[in-house]
Order: structure tokens, then C-alpha cells, then sequence
């Protein structure tokens, strides 16, 4: 009988080993289109494609390619500015009025003529949609009343900009480089609109295409946005209409690959010619790899510790100093954050106007003991850090509590998923966070502003910046970040930038850690491609193969 | 045994019509409740996770009037029960809300994920019991064999190694090392624009087009992710199957029809496994449920656009209607696929017929 059994589990085993020759027959080496460009990207947090109301970090990035501004940052030297759909601006005397004159012959992909009336528009419906990022407009005193009137085209070339006060311009333009001042194609837009009626809640009386546009596309960038499926793909194709140099590949995909590890797998195999969301691990891997390269730019995000002065020992000068000192910095630079951050102790990234280089803290325990004393905690004390579940701030906020514990103090660490420690920070009931800020706009103001300003302490303030939810005043501060946004001198406003970020390192309770670097694995048959200095600077256009 | 059958075949046929409408009852009520309290609960633990909704439709940055505003717009101001009625209410009339993370309607959404997972959930379920049977019967007819203890050792293999894991090793062998199957996603980006997928079954659509070259493409892709499934559900099926047929294997009738002389093929295939079937569907249908809810790891490593990278993406960004669209979808496949293995327990077994 046992013969029988064996016979129907030969027959067994030889259908499995020949279903596995079949799945076997091709072994070839994968390779992306000629044509295409394949990256594997954690493309998960877009959630719309509206240049008017998204403000992900991957949307950025798809927006500032498929989308034309007025003006972008200059990639050789990104303090300054050049033209995009402008051809050239100029300011009125009297600092309130910029003018911008459009480049001839413009097109949108769709081939309506790009004209002042879209740029108006365009702000106009940014500003009266009132979405997240709609601040970056409105706060140069712009509502869904005086719109028309202060952003509006004076005929079909020339687009004026009216600003509530004198500003730097260094400022206004830097935040007009933003995706919410992306050019929209009226004609296209106004064929989907959809009617609202207008009550307590609702001004206007249609949405001004925003359902439309949130998976749809009225750009002119150098690639055209043919679809996105969410947590799957976005799929971009070359713009021929484009007024700039045309792209060099006909489409551009970004998959859905959210594991890094899987990333790498991908990314060696050809399947993916870039990979986006590499780990340490990992990236050291494909370095070590003859047919890979990496490329790699300061991002302008930085990490920080912060203290929350409603805990009475976190509110004394001397034990924020202390904090600065024992945070062992040469260590986490050399393993935690290799290849994905570096050390960066001011809260201005690199890359922007007045970023200060000095990082005058190091692991320093007998100084920090010295200090607590003063603070009249000679022993040290206990203390919580709410830490979300991921790396690399876990693995800091582990180093920390070690360096912490050498001068006596017992921080415990409360882990938490993102948006839970998020939501308690912003409740400011916490007593240390670590956590990371990217600027809204390339534009120093963006970081001063968050990590200085606090207008309402109390907590029923509703401007919740940095300093506010670590209930935390910095008069003189705030005072000097305002003036220098008035300033119209860009050196004279870089120094006073520097002059604040020098206070701010002596004597605040954020103990600022790292810059992060964004990095990327590619197959070396891949040309012309770069990191940029911020999400919406990551150009795809030159890339060739 | 077959004394209560024939009392059951004498009842009148009206007395039969009666008691299948009560059993239809029974299950129709049974059924609402599941639904009220599968709502309820999910409902009620998404609102007291601490974390606020608003901040994850809008992140970090937004201002806060924007905040204020969107929380009035979804109605978040309310109180909680009476959110949950809005809720059912939009349910009963067919409205799941729309999904904040990708401004669908959650339906549309999952419509289009879920095809994925019941693709990849079946196919691994094949596997699993097309395999994981014989290996059952197996352990069971050489019960102390070494066969048995490599059964069990495999089975044990498949249950306590975590599947992340498997897939990440599994993915280094057969994708980067020898090639045989593809990665990532379902289908390869070069069929993104010569073929449309109708039902969203990729297999059954690239047959049915003939396309057979896609066919083939997304064969590649699915033998990994499903024979992986297929291995987990495997590791709990083969031991089942040895349970019953070692059950099965000590009757009487067993040993009635050896008696008889009848092949041992026919004894163990042909008596002992079709009684030790009728549990063992039971068995399969349950862990085909259990696929279609849990593969989120196996989703995530595959970059599976399926339901369970759905829902816990939605989780983690508070997006409650999706969350609960998901867990109702999966809840309705539950109660149908155990349905359905009643269904077929009568066919497999006639005592339960009429009954």
C-alpha cells in the first residue's frame, strides 16, 4: 500500500518541479524602457494633485515637474532667483508693487496660450480655496476679498503683485518658488468646476475645479501628469509643449515601493532605475555596487530636541544649555544618520540665505553637570520624550538617554506612531519631543519664524508654531526675525539671520541635532541626475539614459 | 447514523420550505448584528485613538483656521454618537463616505483594491490546499514516519516564521538571485499602457483579452507573494488534514473496506479523505478568509496595491470612512465565504441536508 502512495506522490512531485520550470524559463536580466524612467519612491503621502492645496513632499516633487511658476530658485546658487514662465520682474520704488513680464509664445500642455489672466487665477483661486498651504500667499495681506485687485493681469503679458508691506524681496520671491503659485491653465479648469451653494461655510459659489484637479492635470511643466493611482504609481509623460528645454525621456513612472530593502532588491535587479527611499543598510550596499551609484543633497529639514517650558526644570536657561552638551553628536553623525544627515546645530538649513555653519557643541558631561548644578538640580531629575516608533529618531533619542543618564538625569522614552506623538506635541503636553521641520518656502523666514515667533502663549493661542508648543517666548527674537523680513538689502537681511540663529543656539530650549540629506541609489546607465535642495527642486527633466 | 436521516427525509415538504426561511432569519439577523457591532466597535475605537483627524488630513503645517474649518466640514465638531448616526445613515442609503487619502469614494477605492487581494488570496489558497492536502494525508497514513516529521517540521516552519521575513529571503532567491518571478507590483510598467484591466482580476483580464503575453507577466508577478500565502495557510491546513484523517482512519468503515480488499488508493483517497473533506472545507475556507484580511505585511514587501495596504495606510492617517469601508467589505466576505462552506457542507454531506 505504501508503494501505491509513494507512485501518487511521485506524480506529485514532478507536476510541482515542472510548474516550477515553467515559472523558470526566462532568466534574463530585467531592464526599464529605453524611454522611461522608473523610480520606486514611498509615494503614500500624496494625497491630491492640486498644486492649490497639496503640500506633501512627494507631491512637490511630481507638482514641480509637471507645473510652470512665475520665478524658481536658481539651482547653481540657491539664495538667488531666475525666471521661469516670467521674463523678467522689476519692484516699484516703494516696495509694494512687483510687475512680472511673461516669456512670448507661451503654451500649456494642453495648448491653450498661457497668459497673465491664468497667473491671476491662478493666486486667486489658491487664496479663496484656503488650503494648507495658501498662507505662503496670504501673508502678503491677500484675501478672498482684495484678490482680484492686488494679484491681477494688466494685459495678456504682465501680471502685478501687490504686497501689504514692504518686504525683502528676496522674501516674495522665494516663497512665489513655492507650488501654490503654480500657473493653472483657466480655459482647461473652468470646463470642470463644480457649483457649491454658497452658505455659512462655503463663500464661493464653485470649488474652483479643486475635485477635478486633485486627480487631474492643467499644467505646462517640462512632463505632463497622465495619472496617478494612489499607494500604485504616478505616471508623467514629456510636455512637447513645454517652452524650456524639452525632457529628454518620454515618461517618467514612480512605483509604490515603500520598503527599502525591496527598494534595493529592485533597484539591482533593473527594475527600477532610482531608488528613492533607501536605508543606511541598504544605501551601503548599493554603494558597494559596480552598475549603482548614489547622488545625494542637504534637504532644508532639520531634527531637533525641543523642552517644554511647562516643565519647570526644562524651563531653566541652564539646564536647556546643559541639554546642548549631552547629546554625544560625533557618534550619531558617524552612525545613526551616515549618509542620510549631518551634523547642523542652527536652525537654517544650508542651502538658505543667512544659514549659519557653527556647530559649537559636543558631548561635553562634566560642563552639562556643572550646568544642572547651577540650575540647582546637582543630582539630576526624571524626565519623558515622546518618540515616534521610527528611525533614525528612536535610535537618537536611545543615544540620548544614555548621554543623559551620565549627568544623572532619567529621561524615558514614551514611543508613539507619528501622528499620535504629533497630535500630544501639538497639545504641548509633553515634556521632550524629538522631532524634524522642513520650511514651507525656501526662504529663511519660514524656519525663524516657527522657532521664534509666539504672539499668543496662552493655550488657547491658535498659531502653533515651534516656539508656541514648547510654551516658549523669545521677544527679541521674534523682534529682529520680523525686521528682517522688511530688510531689503539681502546681505544686510543674511546678517541679521545669522545674528538670530547665534542667539537662538546660546539660549533656547531646542537643542537642534542634524540636517537631513536626501539620497538616492541609480543604475549607472542613467545621466544628468540630481538631488535638488528642497522636494520641489528634484528635477526630472534633464535626466537621460 | 442513518436511523435520524430517514426520520429527517419523511417531514412534509412545507415544514422544510418553514424551517428554511427561519434558518434564513435566523442567519439575516445574525448577520445585522454582526454588521451593527463590527460598526460600532471600528467606529468607536477610531474616534478615541489620540490622534487628531483634522492634523492627518492636513499635516503639520496647515493654519488654524484651515483646521477649525475642515473640522466643521467633516463634522467633527459633533458628538460622537451623533457622528455615527450621520454615518449609518449614509451606509443604508449606499454612501461610504469618501476617503481623505484619496479623495475617492471609498467604494470606488476599494473596488479597485480589492480585486488585488482576492487575486493574490485565491491563487495562494490553491497552492496551499493543493499541496498542504496530500501532505496531510500524508503525515496521517505514515503517522510517526519521518515523512510526518517533515511535514509538521514544514508546517511548523510556515506558521512561526514571520512572513515579512520569508518574503524579504524569498525575494533575494527566486527574484534577485535566479530570476524567476517578477517584482515589484502586480504587472510589469510596460504593459501600463496596452493593457485595461476590466474586473481587476489581472489573470482572468489578460486571459480573457488573450493577451497571453500579460498573462504571463502577471503570473510572474503573483507566484511569489501567492505561494507565500500559499505557504502560511499550507503550515495550518496540512495539520488539519492529518487531524482528521487520522480521525477518519480508525473507524470502522475503514477497516470494513480493507477488509473488503479494496486498493489502499481507494480506502485513503477515496473513503477516508471525501469524510475527512467535509471539516476540512471548513478548515480552507476559513484560512481563505484569513488572507483576504491579513496579508498587509506580505502586500507591503510586494508593493501589493491590495486591501490590506489600504486599510492600514488609511489607519495610520486616521482616515476613518475608508477604514471602516474596508473592515465592512471584509466583514461581508467573512460571513459570505462561511456561507458559502455551509453551502457546501451540505453538498459534501448529505446528513446535514434538510437539517
Amino acid at each position: 500500500m505504501i508503494a501505491k502512495l509513494n507512485r501518487s506522490f511521485r506524480l506529485l512531485s514532478a507536476g510541482a518541479a515542472l510548474s516550477l520550470l515553467m515559472v523558470a524559463a526566462p532568466a534574463a536580466f530585467a531592464e526599464t524602457p529605453k524611454d522611461t524612467l522608473v523610480e520606486g519612491f514611498a509615494i503614500d503621502d500624496i494625497i491630491t494633485m492640486d498644486p492649490g492645496e497639496a503640500f506633501e513632499l512627494s507631491t512637490a516633487e511630481v507638482t514641480s515637474n509637471t507645473y510652470s511658476l512665475l520665478v524658481r530658485l536658481d539651482m547653481n546658487d540657491t539664495s538667488k532667483i531666475k525666471g521661469d514662465l516670467a521674463d523678467s520682474w522689476t519692484v516699484s520704488d516703494d516696495g509694494l508693487t512687483y510687475t512680472f513680464k511673461l516669456k512670448p509664445g507661451l503654451k500649456f500642455a494642453s495648448g491653450n496660450p498661457i497668459t497673465a489672466e491664468d497667473v491671476a487665477w491662478s493666486f486667486e483661486r489658491a487664496v479663496k480655496l484656503d488650503k494648507s498651504p495658501a498662507f505662503i500667499l496670504t501673508q502678503f495681506g491677500l484675501t478672498g476679498d482684495n484678490v482680484t485687485e492686488k494679484a491681477k493681469a494688466v494685459d495678456p503679458s504682465t501680471f502685478t503683485f501687490t504686497v501689504d508691506k514692504p518686504y525683502a524681496p528676496s522674501f516674495v520671491l522665494n516663497c512665489l518658488t513655492a507650488t501654490i503659485a503654480s500657473v493653472v491653465d483657466k480655459k482647461l479648469v473652468m470646463d470642470h468646476v463644480k457649483p457649491i451653494t454658497v452658505d455659512a461655510d462655503h463663500k464661493y459659489d464653485n470649488d474652483f475645479g479643486n475635485e477635478w484637479l486633485k486627480t487631474n492635470y492643467a499644467g505646462s511643466g517640462a512632463y505632463k501628469l497622465r495619472e496617478w493611482r494612489a499607494n500604485e504609481v504616478v505616471v508623467m509623460e514629456r510636455n512637447d509643449n513645454y517652452y524650456g528645454e524639452k525632457a529628454k525621456l518620454n515618461r517618467v513612472i514612480y512605483r509604490y515601493m515603500k520598503e527599502s530593502s525591496a527598494q534595493r532588491l529592485a533597484l539591482e535587479a533593473g527594475d527600477i532605475d532610482i531608488a528613492r527611499n533607501l536605508e543606511p543598510g541598504d544605501l551601503d550596499a548599493v554603494t558597494k555596487n559596480a552598475d549603482l551609484a548614489t547622488t545625494n543633497a542637504p534637504k532644508s529639514t532639520v531634527y531637533y530636541v525641543s523642552l517644554n517650558s511647562k516643565n519647570e526644570n526644562l524651563k531653566k536657561p541652564e539646564v536647556q544649555e546643559a541639554f546642548k552638551y549631552l547629546v554625544d553628536y560625533d557618534a550619531i553623525g558617524a552612525t545613526l544618520i551616515k549618509g542620510i544627515g549631518e551634523i547642523h546645530q542652527t536652525f537654517l538649513p544650508t542651502g538658505q540665505l543667512g544659514a549659519l555653519n557653527e556647530n559649537p557643541y559636543k558631548l561635553d558631561v562634566a560642563k552639562a553637570k556643572e550646568l544642572l548644578a547651577k540650575a540647582g538640580l546637582p543630582d539630576g531629575f526624571s524626565v519623558t520624550m515622546d518618540v515616534r516608533n521610527t528611525q533614525p529618531v528612536t535610535g537618537i533619542a536611545e543615544s540620548m538617554q544614555q548621554t543623559l543618564a551620565q549627568a544623572g538625569v532619567k529621561m524615558e522614552i514614551i514611543p508613539g506612531d507619528g501622528k499620535q506623538t504629533l497630535t500630544k506635541f501639538r497639545a504641548r503636553t509633553h515634556d521632550m519631543y524629538i522631532g524634524q521641520w522642513g520650511s514651507d518656502y525656501f526662504d529663511p523666514n519660514s524656519n525663524a519664524d516657527t522657532f521664534t515667533s509666539n504672539p499668543d502663549n496662552s493655550d488657547a493661542g491658535t498659531v502653533k508654531t515651534l516656539a508656541w508648543r514648547n510654551t516658549w517666548e523669545a521677544p527679541e527674537l521674534d523682534k529682529e526675525t520680523k525686521a528682517a523680513l522688511l530688510e531689503r538689502d539681502a546681505a544686510k537681511r543674511a546678517a541679521m539671520y545669522e545674528d538670530v540663529q547665534k542667539k537662538f543656539l546660546a539660549n533656547s530650549p531646542f537643542v537642534i541635532i542634524f540636517q537631513q540629506i536626501e539620497v538616492a541609489g541609480y543604475r549607472k546607465n542613467l545621466k544628468d541626475f540630481k538631488l535638488g535642495p528642497s522636494f520641489d527642486t528634484n528635477y526630472v527633466g534633464p535626466i537621460a539614459k | 447514523m442513518s436511523i435520524v436521516e430517514t426520520r429527517q427525509e419523511v417531514r412534509p415538504r412545507k415544514g422544510r420550505a418553514l424551517s428554511f426561511a427561519k434558518a434564513l432569519g435566523r442567519f439575516l439577523f445574525a448577520a445585522a448584528t454582526t454588521y451593527l457591532g463590527l460598526l460600532a466597535v471600528t467606529f468607536f475605537i477610531g474616534r478615541v485613538v489620540p490622534i487628531d483627524p483634522v492634523l492627518a488630513i492636513l499635516g503639520d503645517r496647515a493654519p488654524s483656521h484651515v483646521v477649525e474649518r475642515v473640522r466643521r466640514e467633516m463634522g467633527f465638531d459633533l458628538p460622537l454618537y451623533e457622528q455615527f448616526y450621520i454615518y449609518l445613515k449614509g451606509i443604508l442609503s449606499g454612501d461610504f463616505g469618501t476617503s481623505v487619502l484619496t479623495t475617492n469614494p471609498v467604494m470606488v477605492d476599494i473596488r479597485r483594491v480589492f480585486p488585488a487581494t482576492l487575486e493574490l488570496a485565491t491563487v495562494g489558497t490553491i497552492i496551499g490546499s493543493v499541496i498542504g492536502v496530500p501532505l496531510g494525508v500524508l503525515a496521517a497514513v505514515r503517522r510517526g514516519s519521518i515523512a510526518d516529521q517533515i511535514v509538521r517540521v514544514i508546517g511548523l516552519v510556515g506558521y512561526s516564521v514571520p512572513i515579512f521575513w520569508l518574503a524579504l529571503i524569498s525575494l533575494v532567491i527566486f527574484y534577485a538571485q535566479l530570476r524567476w518571478v517578477a517584482f515589484p507590483g502586480r504587472i510589469d510598467i510596460v504593459y501600463e499602457y496596452s493593457f485595461t484591466p476590466v474586473t481587476g482580476f489581472y489573470l482572468l483580464d489578460s486571459a480573457w483579452q488573450g493577451q497571453w503575453d500579460v498573462f504571463y507577466d502577471v503570473f510572474r508577478h503573483i507566484i511569489l507573494p501567492a505561494s507565500l500565502l500559499g505557504y502560511f495557510s499550507l503550515a495550518y491546513i496540512s495539520r488539519m488534514t492529518r487531524s482528521f484523517m487520522l480521525n477518519e482512519l480508525s473507524q470502522e468503515y475503514v477497516v470494513a473496506a480493507r477488509a473488503k480488499g479494496l486498493s489502499e488508493t481507494r480506502v485513503i483517497w477515496g473513503h477516508a479523505l471525501r469524510n475527512a473533506a467535509v471539516p476540512l472545507v471548513t478548515v480552507i475556507a476559513l484560512s481563505y478568509a484569513g488572507l483576504l484580511e491579513g496579508s498587509v505585511l506580505t502586500e507591503t514587501v510586494f508593493s501589493w496595491p491590495g486591501i490590506g495596504l489600504y486599510i492600514t495606510n488609511s489607519l495610520q492617517s486616521a482616515d476613518m470612512n475608508a477604514v471602516l469601508g474596508g473592515t465592512i467589505v471584509i466583514g461581508t466576505v467573512f460571513v459570505g465565504i462561511n456561507l458559502i462552506s455551509d453551502l457546501l457542507y451540505r453538498i459534501l454531506d448529505p446528513r446535514t441536508r434538510n437539517r
